[in-house]
């Protein structure tokens, strides 16, 4: 009796703990640079022919599902509007894709320069930084999955409890989670399912997607290893590379607005320092 | 809290626009961008490594030919000698494969034509992201190259083109013009599927796909495949030639391993 009163008297504790270890927190960081510089290189290697295709090939007479293109404006000829188009839809995008304005030039390119890399038109030097990034990116990847593995992180704080993957549980998760409800307290110190099943999702399907469809453009590996015939043909792979980098974009967007929303300086000092504050006795 | 919010995100913007400017400074340094040209090496060691040096690149079906196969890069060379040279049906062509071989020789484009042909249905990856398939034939390069005599030291054979390109789009036009060239090493010369092409889709090759001939080497990018071919000479390195890279791309910063 006396001792709950006590509790509920008690003020908040604060307890501090190693959120990340040091493997999760480096890997992380380069993960951040290496996939920001893979996606701006990517736009300027697709920037070189603007169109996606469905199939084993695909170039300027096939039929494309996808294009970016600048063409003269209707009302004056002189004039050109940079034109989106998926499948039979057309979007007028002047100004961020197919015709960009400049020091009032119009430049006719499918994305703008401030999100390539090179930010003018250099698909030499995109190609380079592209692979330069793959093979960090690749390297990167596998040692945080081999420590992860090692050290029991993935087994430990990814993968999800068989009580966690009943459906009440991941209903309830995903209710707290649309009514911004997050986990504090005792229940912070680990992973809710919802992070769990995503993080999964992101390591073990949506990245080595991104590696695979883009290893099976390559045709040197095409000789060794038929991946481009799993995905149906170059130009799936490419429009699937393309679709999957966007998969990307929305994960590290909804990602971000969550560490937000969630607790900014404490999630992200924990994914520099480690550190991570737990508080105790409200809400929990 | 929108103010924070607001900081943060010009702070974001900030360190993106550094990172920005950073990557166009690298680019623009030749010292840096060499250390960033680097991964190429890797990619070559891996591929060479990793894939056997006979493994054949996928062939196709006839079903799977593209209706169109996109002409790229010069469709027709200025050049004075080549223009004879299609006035005259190729009649006096000659190709000629000299440098570091034992019997340089000269073959007319009807000992080429006479010469066992490959026949093979390839799908063509351009660097710029588009592909097409067609059907080459052609006399393989490695017997040629035998018949003509390996000396000591020749590590690559050198394709000499009529084409003479005068920039590129997609640099913006600012590269300079030069011949067309390229070179692979003797993995490739001697790699099956490396022919000396003369047909395509059954037809003889037209002027806009590279006549008389064409090279195709199967598992790298388009621009290896070069066209116009007059000369093939064998180096020991490609320290004569252009800016000694190895290519007319190579030069204007491509990779010269077209692999990937």
């Amino acid at each position: 009796m006396d001792d709950k009163i006590l509790t509920q008297n008690a003020l908040p504790r604060i307890e501090w703990i190693d959120r990340h270890t040091k493997v999760t927190r480096i890997t992380h960081w380069i993960n951040v640079v290496a996939l920001s510089l893979l996606l701006m290189s990517g736009l300027q290697i697709f920037n070189a022919h603007p169109r996606l295709y469905w199939g084993q090939y695909g170039a300027d007479a096939d039929r494309p599902w996808l294009s970016i293109s600048s063409v003269a404006a209707k009302d004056d000829e002189s004039d050109t509007v940079g034109i989106t188009t998926i499948g039979s839809k057309h979007f007028d995008t002047t100004g961020f894709l197919g015709v960009q304005i400049k020091n009032d030039n119009e430049i006719e390119q499918g994305f703008p320069g401030y999100i390539t890399v090179p930010s003018d038109r250099d698909l030499a030097s995109g190609r380079r930084w592209h692979f330069l990034c793959a093979w960090i990116f690749i390297i990167n990847g596998f040692l945080y999955l081999g420590a992860g593995l090692l050290n029991g992180h993935l087994r430990r704080d990814i993968l999800p409890r068989r009580q966690e993957l009943k459906l009440r549980t991941i209903v309830h998760d995903i209710w707290e989670h649309v009514r911004l409800k997050f986990p504090k307290g005792e229940a912070a110190r680990h992973y809710n399912v919802i992070q769990k099943l995503t993080y999964i999702l992101i390591l073990f399907i949506i990245l080595p997607m991104m590696v695979l469809t883009g290893l099976s453009m390559s045709p040197g590996v095409n000789a060794a290893l038929p991946l481009v015939d799993l995905f149906g043909g170059r130009a799936t792979a490419r429009s699937l590379h393309f679709i999957t980098a966007n998969l990307i974009i929305l994960f590290v967007i909804v990602h971000v607005v969550l560490v937000m929303l969630a607790g900014f300086g404490n999630l992200l000092r924990s994914m520099i320092t480690g550190k991570y504050k737990l508080i105790h006795g409200i809400d929990s | 809290m929108s103010s924070i919010f607001l900081s943060r995100r010009n702070t974001l913007l900030g360190v993106g626009g550094l990172l920005l400017s950073g990557c166009d400074k690298i680019t623009n340094n030749p010292i840096l961008m060499h250390g960033i040209e680097q991964a190429e090496g890797l990619t070559r060691v891996a591929q060479r490594t990793l894939i056997s040096r006979t493994a054949l690149a996928k062939e196709f079906d006839r079903a799977d030919i593209s209706p169109v196969f996109k002409a790229n890069g010069t469709t027709m060379p200025e050049d004075n000698a080549y223009q004879d040279h299609v006035a005259a049906g190729f009649a006096n062509w000659r190709l000629r494969i000299d440098g570091l071989v034992r019997q340089p020789l000269d073959i007319s484009l009807a000992q080429l034509r006479a010469l066992p042909a490959r026949t093979q249905i390839t799908r063509h990856d351009c660097v710029e992201g588009w592909s097409a398939i067609g059907q080459w034939s052609g006399p393989q390069l490695g017997p040629l190259i035998n018949r003509a005599g390996l000396l000591q030291g020749a590590r690559y054979a050198v394709f000499h083109c009529a084409d003479n390109l005068d920039g590129e789009a997609s640099k913006g036009g600012e590269q300079s013009a030069g011949q067309y060239y390229e070179s692979i090493d003797l993995v490739d010369v001697f790699h099956p599927q490396t022919i000396l092409a003369h047909t395509l889709n059954g037809a003889q090759l037209s002027v806009a796909h590279g006549a008389p001939v064409r090279l195709r080497v199967e598992r790298q990018l388009g621009y290896k495949q070069a066209k116009y071919i007059m000369r093939i000479e064998l180096v020991q390195s490609f320290a004569n030639l252009g800016s000694g890279k190895g290519g007319y791309w190579p030069d204007r910063g491509y990779e010269w391993f077209a692999g990937i």
